[in-house]
């Protein structure tokens, strides 16, 4: 099926093919007449050996010689002998079989299922794996099969190692000794075996050791998933850590039930709180699971002993996350008080992996609660939140408040831990940077220019996660910009990666942040406690993230961006108003991040694609029976073509919903939205009876 | 067929030769009696679904005739509930899953005992949650996924151990984000495509890392335009299938050149007798005919009827058992 050239058959080797055809069939014929008669003479096993020969793929074969071992094993007249000369026989033909084509799946499980009989020796094996990987170095077959003996036959883990040293001796360009050497060694540093003790040890060795295989020739992947793999080994700690929070540690919180109102509450802190709660958000580094009221305990004023609800913002029913959410009921009449929370002080907090929590730490901030002054001849009207630039202004910092954005002093939580960035951590990295700097002087190469922005992104994040400073980013950037013209098939990827870089680069300091924040003007919230909307549009932004920083944000605006995903998005729970329009959003499922946003009410995803694509590269990415994430909640049939509508919106609140210029959004569309969303007051701009 | 998207002329980059393929697929149906098919005899199965889905995408599926089809699919079962790669031979996981994908083509899932072939499948998870092939035990991830895509199509996923299934498929997954077809197995983009279709179905993507994985899919797209299977190897039209859905149920297609793929598998035609090979110039087959179609349809071809990348099968089939009623 592979591999062979196409040429126009002739008349002769039609008719020789037809020769060759028949007989074969005469021979599978025979082959089951013998198989579902049971026979198992030595003469009807020898015709399944034939017929493996010139076809080692007919499984039903493999599967008649294993009856037909098992059916001389049960006989009274069986020796050792005898036995032993069978199963040689079994691997004679498996050895044939494999020389016809030495990818074949079922003689690879025969000889195992022979070896299994207790049958063979570790040296006979090692020859014979050793002639194949000679023959093709990436058989994976072999290799599989080269794991099955070492355990069968107890071989110890540094032979194998010094295997694949070997095997990468011999040639560098071998991914699959690289492959295996990973997985031994992280074993081994998994056991902590001797020798293998600490990374630190080890790893500038491997480095040494891949810098060989890249070096030697930049355009061969082989070297390039191992040296990630080494990278992450050195930047990544095992132990989770709460990274970000909100409220953020040291803030004070104003918590109104209506924005109309009086008082000089900070735009970034003040918060509506029309549902009796807010949410208190723990923003991990990592997937983690175990966050409970048992995991992390409160202390406030107004709820001492309360169970609180903690939820991981996930899709699907899994447990583990890296942001969790919990919803804290406040007092209804105004109210000042502390709340302190802390994390992770009895061990259940875990990563995936079983890595615990090891640092515990607390934090707090004050609650200030100001409940709606009601007035009973107010109409509500719902206001109509146009994202238009005339409707924004800078917001300008008042001269007493030196800290604006709480999140900044945020790293400081009291952690007390990691100060140590452990020398030898940032200090490989430095010597990484160094090795690909002197190679990129030397050529231009892809590689090379992908791993420098890797490294020095992850020595900027290293080496100042509380000064915030990203030293690099601006090299950072050009590199991606120089990847993107100097391998344009990947150049939606260095794109994406761009994007992240910049959006960190610009959430990475205050005076930064504080350009991007303003506020929206209208004619109903006055300009106290009205939020601040970060505007982070027209930024050819075709990924985002960070949102570490930007768990305070309660209006965003993404519009005129390159958007296809909004993936992280889920973890900025205070989002009140989003704007999402003129981006390239292909599908409705891409909006499942936001079914966690239960602040939400204004959404705008005008001038998107959503309706463009036939293919959905989310529909597996949201919650849906299609993935076993939800049931079958769906029982209206007029809503069945509709259910990614269905799915997406119902559990949202929205009492204002853009979504023109999209060629989903025709009138049959919109009133399916109506009725799935009925707390809908307008719909493109438009005020619903 | 949506042509918005598709953004080039379909003339500068060629066509696909739709009426060629199905000819193609019929005509091979036909011929029984050559070497190759002869050699082949035992995956007829698979065959049929790879020939009978090419023919649906292209809106050609009652060109053949559906009765014959399902009696002879039905004389493959056996006792024990599986199916066979023909008849006479012993039944495999491998061709159970073609039959049952097979009869959600033509709608004729209620001609099944569901509990029958269920109790085939369940009865092949093991212990730590892997799946044998069939009675004899050999363990592979693709069994994972045909297990769980199988009795998924079948609706009744929850006779297996879901959580042992999806934690033996995370113990398959390796540092470059890629998965083996057993613990410490070398990513390849074939099991990645199991492990990440399984992973999709029971809702565990997020156990992948979606970055990395992205990554060294999109690395798979050679300077021909072509996908291979695993670094340093040559690009095949099949693989445009396997890497293909992985990127798209990760959400990571869009790391590739598209446009580059499409002319790839449109150089592999065999544009005088019809169907589609593995690499352009080579003999042509069922098997690389249908992933081309596939990765067609992935590519937003027009013409083409969707594709799920988790079921492979025509995205209104999936509705159908998902939605229908």
């Amino acid at each position: 099926m592979h591999g062979r050239p196409r040429k126009a058959s002739k008349p002769e080797d039609e008719a020789a093919s037809i020769t060759k055809a028949q007989k074969l069939r005469a021979l599978q014929t025979q082959f089951f007449s013998f198989h579902h008669s049971k026979i198992y003479t030595k003469e009807a096993v020898e015709l399944s050996a034939k017929l493996l020969e010139i076809n080692p793929e007919s499984y039903t074969a493999w599967n008649y010689r294993k009856l037909a071992v098992e059916h001389y094993l049960s006989q009274p007249d069986c020796n050792p002998e005898s036995v032993k000369s069978l199963l040689d026989d079994e691997l004679r033909v498996v050895e044939s079989a494999l020389r016809q084509n030495f990818k074949s799946y079922g003689a690879w499980h025969h000889r195992k299922w022979v070896l299994s009989k207790g049958h063979s020796s570790v040296d006979l094996e090692l020859r014979l794996l050793d002639k194949f990987q000679k023959a093709d170095s990436r058989n994976f077959h072999a290799w599989n099969y080269r794991r099955f003996v070492a355990e069968l036959m107890n071989r110890s883990e540094k032979d194998e190692i010094k295997y694949t040293e070997d095997m990468i001796y011999t040639n560098f360009s071998n991914y699959s000794a690289w492959h295996n050497r990973s997985v031994l060694l992280s074993s081994l540093l998994e056991k902590k075996a001797e020798g293998f003790l600490l990374k630190e040890n080890l790893l500038p060795e491997e480095y040494e050791f891949i810098h060989q295989a890249i070096f030697t020739d930049p355009d061969d992947q082989s070297g390039w998933f191992y040296h990630l793999w080494l990278l992450d080994q050195t930047v990544t700690t095992d132990h989770p850590l709460l990274v970000s929070t909100w409220p953020a540690h040291g803030s004070d919180v104003f918590l109104v039930g209506d924005r109309c109102q009086n008082g000089s509450f900070s735009p970034f802190t003040t918060v509506l709180s029309d549902s009796g709660s807010f949410p208190i958000v723990l923003y991990f580094n990592q997937p983690v699971k175990g966050v409970s009221s048992s995991t992390v305990i409160i202390e406030c004023g107004f709820n001492k002993n309360e169970e609180l609800l903690w939820e991981p913002l996930s899709v699907s029913n899994s447990q583990t996350a890296q942001v969790w959410v919990a919803h804290l009921k406040c007092p209804t009449s105004e109210h000042d008080s502390s709340v302190e929370i802390s994390v992770g002080y009895s061990k259940e907090i875990v990563s995936p992996r079983g890595s615990q929590y090891s640092h515990p730490s607390t934090f707090s901030f004050k609650v200030h609660v100001q409940p709606v002054e009601r007035d009973s001849s107010r109409v509500s009207v719902a206001e109509n939140i146009l994202w238009r630039e005339e409707n924004f202004k800078v917001y300008r910092a008042q001269s007493e408040e030196s800290i604006p954005i709480p999140s900044f002093d945020q790293l400081c939580i009291k952690n007390g831990h990691e100060s140590t960035a452990s020398n030898w951590r940032t200090e490989a990295l430095a010597k990484e940077v160094e090795c690909f700097r002197e190679l990129l002087s030397l050529m231009d190469c892809k590689i090379g220019k992908l791993t420098l922005a890797r490294l020095l992104m992850a020595y900027d994040v290293m080496s100042f996660p509380f000064a915030n400073k990203l030293v690099h980013s601006e090299e950072v950037l050009e590199l991606y910009n120089d990847l993107m013209k100097l391998d344009p098939t990947h150049h939606r990827y260095y794109k994406d990666e761009h994007s992240l870089v910049l959006l960190r680069k610009m959430t990475s300091s205050e005076e930064s942040l504080l350009q991007h924040c303003f506020q929206y003007k209208d004619s109903v919230s006055s300009a106290i406690g009205n939020p601040i909307c970060l505007r982070l549009n027209n930024l050819s932004l075709s990924r985002i993230r960070a949102f570490e920083r930007l768990l305070w944000v309660q209006m965003l605006d993404l519009s005129h961006n390159e958007l296809e995903s909004i993936e992280g998005l889920e973890a900025m729970q205070l989002l009140y108003g989003l704007s999402l329009g003129n981006n390239k959003l292909r599908s409705l499922t891409a909006l499942e991040p936001l079914r966690k946003l239960k602040s939400l009410r204004v959404l705008d995803i005008s001038y998107n694609q959503i309706g463009d694509h036939s293919i959905d590269t989310t529909r597996y990415l949201c919650s849906s029976p299609l993935s076993h994430s939800v049931g079958s909640e769906l029982n209206d049939v007029a809503l069945i073509n509709y259910w990614e509508a269905f799915y997406m919106f119902k559990d949202l609140n929205l009492t204002q919903l853009d979504i023109v210029g999209n060629t989903i959004a025709d009138e049959k569309f919109k009133s399916v939205l109506v009725k799935i969303m009925p707390l809908l007051k307008r719909l493109n701009g438009e005020l619903l009876d | 067929m949506a042509d918005a998207s598709f953004g080039f002329s379909t003339l500068q980059m060629g066509e696909l030769a739709i009426g060629k393929h199905v000819h193609y697929i019929l005509s091979v149906e036909k011929k029984k009696d050559s070497f190759e098919s002869v050699v082949m005899d035992h995956l007829r199965m698979n065959g049929a679904y790879w020939g009978l889905t090419t023919l649906d995408l292209l809106g050609k599926l009652d060109s053949v005739n559906a009765d014959e089809v399902l009696s002879w699919i039905m004389a493959c079962q056996h006792e024990s509930g599986g199916f066979s790669g023909n008849i006479g031979h012993d039944p495999h996981i491998l061709y159970t899953l073609s039959a049952v994908q097979v009869l959600a083509l033509f709608n004729k899932l209620d001609v099944l005992d569901i509990d029958k072939v269920a109790t085939y499948i369940t009865g092949l998870q093991n212990e730590d949650g892997s799946f044998s092939g069939d009675m004899w035990g050999e363990v592979d991830t693709r069994f994972s996924y045909i297990a769980i895509c199988c009795l998924s199509i079948l609706r009744c996923l929850d006779k297996i151990n879901v959580e042992k299934a999806v934690s033996y498929i995370l113990s398959c997954k390796n540092l470059d984000g890629g998965f083996g077809c057993t613990p410490g197995g070398e990513s390849h983009a074939g099991q990645i495509f199991c492990c990440v279709g399984a992973l999709a179905i029971t809702g565990s993507l997020h156990h992948v890392d979606k970055d990395l994985l992205g990554w060294w899919l999109c690395e798979r797209q050679v300077k021909s335009g072509g996908l291979n299977g695993r670094p340093e190897k040559l690009p095949d039209v099949c693989y445009s299938w396997w890497v293909l859905s992985s990127l798209i149920m990760i959400d990571r297609v869009h790391w590739i050149d598209k446009e580059k793929l499409v002319k790839f598998i449109l150089d592999c035609q065999d544009l005088e007798n019809g169907g589609i090979s593995d690499r352009p110039d080579d003999a042509v087959d069922v098997f690389h005919t249908y992933f081309g179609v596939a990765g067609l349809s992935l590519l937003e071809y027009p013409g083409l009827k969707a594709v799920d990348p988790a079921y492979a099968l025509p995205v209104d089939v999936v509705n159908r058992i998902f939605f229908g009623r």
